[in-house]
């Protein structure tokens, strides 16, 4: 019972990466894309975690903190990316 | 090493010490000091001629290549010792005219180095039993006589004719060389001793025929026969000594050797019988016709040799048959003799023809019949020389042109009691062409003369005041001619001395042990057929010459250039523009199109392979089960990665990438990779980083925007290139589930903690079990780093060298 549970919560969150995917296609602003991009990456935490649960290992809980930073990480790139045109200051 | 290896080797060694005496002794002209080794060689074949003429043979062997069958072996016999003395003879008379020739202004150390080099490996032609000893001397003299041509390299039609020159007769070098590769193919063996005693093996090969014709092709080439003769009137913008020595008398005498060499070999067959006829006849015609309408002095010679070549060449076509079982009649051997005594009377007259003939060109500056005239009484000497020497060449008593003529006709007649080659009713053209070349060559011989010596001298005509060459000059030819009159006078001095033992050599198989040929040279037959033929040859021309008013006008006659130029010309040409236009078609600078030719070439040779094993299959045993999310991930990745090519802006493109990558990232969670998925994931953030930075550095032109062009071809390819991959994937899964192959990596779960101390068997496996990778990998990503770091701070400026 518990495991059809997590079947069924995968199976939305993947629909959820699926809407965010087309947010990020169809933009329209580039900012709709950044969100999207990080929507993802926070979905795939999830989907990461219900997976852990599902295959009885703590084996990905890194992959967990990891994908935090780097949505995070990526999202002020683009950002800064699309304010200033560039990412890395020159002084 | 015996005597005989260093003689052959003796002009390379002494090649190496004539720049130091050009360039140290400059007062006294190189050729002194050159002309003493030819002298000096000549003395010492003349030593051994008693020995060869007793019908003995000199062999001496050294080691070359054992493991491949290459021994230099140093041989001897009748026709080498002709050969021999023919260029050692003529090789020292030529030294000494040229040291009279060419002013001590010129190169003379080049000069000199690219003659030695042509006379040692002119020697090692004619003295080497091992074929690819023979080859190697033979592409010698073929780089020698360029670079001879090409002596004046200044002159734009002296390095034409080089190359001309070159390409022909190293195209015919490589021919041969594939006939001898044939031979070793049949017999086993490079010597051609060894193959003429296994000739029984060769000629029952099916390989006889095309290895006649390939070394039929290389002796056509080099001795300028029919078709492949149009470089020798080009090689005529030689220096006249090299005019005379190559292209007269030695090198392209080269074919003929060959030739002569082979005709125990192919020899008594139908083919060789009928090629070496036809084309030495064809060439006699061509040549002599052609030599009519030349108005350079070396022209009109360049197309004689072309002629008398031709006619020796047929000869022993003919005389060929004396290998098919008339042994018994001597007319079937009869034209081996007419050859080898011709081959040895053409050397003496046309090697004093060319220095002549360079002797008027040399005092007059210029060589063109239309302008000369009256020289008769302004250079006496010379007119005598010349006028032996046409009277040799055109076949007038006494001189030795003459007997070699009328011996030529009565072959010629023989051929048409031929038994053997079906010879039938063709028979009477032998004679008739030698008939009718003959008339020809008495035609060119009578403008020769006349259009020089004879008529009005006028002296606006030249450009300095003519007057009689330096005794120096004259010696060499006066030489030859006093050859060609005791030739002719006692032709008997060469019967058993030279001509006999070159004809045992040719023939070696015909006679029983011990027989001599009846040689018998006669001036006086009676009034016989021959003779008949000879005063009808006399007359016609004379009648010929007495109506060149008539027929100098027609065009055939103006038009010097032989017409299968036309042909080198446009091959030529055509070879360049041809394969220009194959690499402008392919080559199109353009990396898309590259990429379209690695794929579709691996598609071919992917489908190919498919269809020619029968190699798909499908198996869908062992596969693992799909989860109900996994339905709606794959197809997102699979859209994300279609979406793609549609994306007509940058960043969007960029973003989608790393989208897949995350998902890629998920499917190895999914399949238990946590290592994996981590690097993944960080390398995927970096990359899209990295992308990011590269956007920035684009041009403002075309930044942001671009819009994906449609392309069928391509379309296509990219499809077919997933399919085949596909197609590889899953029947390499089924053929793999077929072979029963198990997996090693039972081995690494069970030992990776006792073996290595570790539980993570990837990271064991990658630093333990398998450290190596990771240390290479490591360094690629350090020379990627210093890449990086070169290519951003290093700026060069042009110039500049790293």
């Amino acid at each position: 019972m518990f495991k059809v549970l997590l079947m069924i919560a995968l199976f939305f969150m993947s629909i959820s990466l699926v809407i965010s995917f087309m947010r990020t296609v169809k933009g329209p602003t580039m900012p709709d894309r950044i969100v999207a991009l990080d929507a993802i990456g926070i979905t795939l935490i999830g989907v990461i975690g219900i997976l852990m649960i599902l295959q009885e290992t703590i084996a990905y809980a890194e992959v967990i903190l990891v994908i935090g930073i780097l949505a995070f990480i990526g999202t002020i790139a683009l950002s800064k990316f699309i304010e200033r045109g560039d990412i890395f200051d020159r002084d | 090493m015996s005597a005989l290896h260093w003689v052959i080797l003796s002009p390379f060694l002494f090649a190496l010490i004539i720049p130091f005496l050009f360039k140290y002794v400059s007062k006294i002209h190189t050729g002194w000091f050159v002309w003493l080794l030819p002298t000096a060689l000549f003395i010492y074949f003349m030593n051994w001629l008693p020995v060869i003429s007793s019908g003995q043979v000199v062999e001496t062997s050294v080691s070359w290549i054992p493991a491949l069958g290459i021994e230099f072996t140093a041989y001897l016999d009748g026709l080498s010792m002709l050969f021999v003395l023919l260029i050692t003879g003529i090789g020292s008379l030529v030294v000494l005219y040229s040291i009279f020739y060419l002013s001590k202004k010129e190169r003379l150390g080049n000069f000199y180095v690219y003659l030695m080099l042509f006379m040692g490996a002119m020697l090692g032609v004619v003295l080497s039993d091992n074929l690819i000893v023979l080859y190697v001397f033979w592409e010698v003299t073929s780089m020698a006589s360029a670079l001879l041509i090409s002596y004046w390299f200044h002159k734009d039609k002296s390095t034409k004719g080089a190359q001309k020159s070159m390409l022909i007769t190293v195209a015919g070098g490589l021919a041969m060389l594939g006939g001898f590769v044939l031979l070793y193919q049949m017999t086993g063996t490079f010597s051609i001793r060894t193959i003429i005693e296994n000739v029984d093996v060769v000629q029952a090969s099916p390989l006889f025929v095309p290895a006649m014709l390939l070394v039929l092709l290389g002796a056509f080439t080099k001795s300028a026969q029919f078709p492949f003769h149009i470089w020798l009137p080009d090689a005529m913008e030689a220096p006249t000594p090299v005019s005379a020595y190559l292209h007269s008398a030695t090198m392209v005498k080269a074919g003929i050797y060959l030739v002569a060499r082979m005709t125990p070999v192919f020899g008594g067959s139908n083919v060789w019988f009928w090629t070496l006829s036809i084309v030495g006849l064809v060439t006699l015609l061509w040549g002599s016709i052609s030599a009519v309408r030349q108005k350079d002095l070396k022209g009109i010679l360049a197309f004689s040799t072309v002629s008398q070549l031709g006619l020796i060449m047929s000869l022993l076509g003919v005389g060929s048959a004396a290998l098919t079982g008339g042994a018994d009649d001597p007319i079937y051997s009869q034209a081996i003799l007419v050859a080898v005594f011709h081959l040895f009377n053409h050397a003496t007259f046309k090697g004093a023809l060319f220095m002549a003939v360079g002797i008027i060109d040399h005092e007059t500056g210029t060589r063109d019949i239309r302008k000369l005239g009256g020289l008769m009484t302004v250079m006496p000497i010379t007119f005598t020389v010349s006028l032996i020497g046409l009277a040799s060449m055109a076949g007038l008593p006494p001189f030795n042109g003459f007997l070699s003529k009328e011996k030529f006709f009565s072959a010629m007649l023989n051929v048409r009691n031929f038994e053997a080659f079906d010879v039938g009713s063709l028979g009477f053209l032998f004679p008739l062409i030698a008939w009718i070349a003959s008339i020809f060559t008495f035609l060119y011989s009578l403008i020769m003369f006349f259009h020089t010596f004879r008529g009005k001298f006028e002296p606006s005509n030249y450009e300095r005041k003519v007057h009689e060459a330096p005794i120096g000059m004259l010696i060499s030819p006066i030489i030859l001619v006093v050859l060609v009159i005791v030739f002719g006078l006692f032709p008997n001095l060469l019967s058993y001395s030279i001509i006999e033992p070159a004809k045992q050599a040719i023939l070696p198989t015909v006679l029983p042990e011990g027989e001599q040929f009846v040689v018998d040279i006669k001036i006086w037959h009676g009034v016989n057929t021959e003779l008949l033929m000879t005063l009808g040859v006399v007359l016609i021309a004379s009648f010929l010459f007495y109506l060149m008013h008539r027929w100098m006008k027609l065009a055939i006659y103006n038009r010097e250039r032989d017409p299968f130029n036309w042909f080198y010309d446009n091959a030529l040409t055509g070879l360049t523009s041809g394969s220009q236009w194959i690499t402008r078609l392919q080559m199109t600078g353009l990396l898309r199109d590259y990429f379209a030719y690695i794929f579709t070439f691996m598609l071919l040779l992917v489908g190919y392979t498919f269809w020619r094993f029968d190699a798909f299959a499908i198996d869908t045993a062992n596969t693992s089960v799909i989860e109900p999310f996994m339905w709606i991930l794959i197809p997102l990745l699979i859209g994300a990665i279609v979406t793609i090519p549609f994306l007509n802006h940058r960043i969007t493109a960029v973003i989608v990438v790393g989208v897949i990558g995350f998902l890629l990232a998920l499917l190895l969670i999914v399949f238990r990779a946590p290592d994996l998925a981590l690097t993944k994931l960080l390398v995927e953030t970096v990359t899209l980083v990295i992308f990011m930075l590269a956007f920035y550095h684009l041009p403002e032109m075309r930044k942001e925007k671009f819009t994906p062009r449609l392309n069928v071809a391509n379309l296509l390819i990219s499809i077919g290139v997933g399919v085949t991959m596909t197609l590889v994937a899953l029947s390499s899964a089924a053929l793999g589930n077929e072979a029963g192959f198990e997996s090693i990596s039972d081995y690494f779960l069970e030992n990776a903690k006792e073996l290595a101390g570790g539980y993570n068997v990837v990271n064991v496996i990658l630093v333990d079990f398998r450290g190596l990778d990771t240390l290479l990998e490591v360094l690629v990503l350090a020379v990627a780093a210093l890449g990086i770091v070169t290519l951003i701070k290093l700026r060069l400026k042009g110039g500049e060298d790293v």
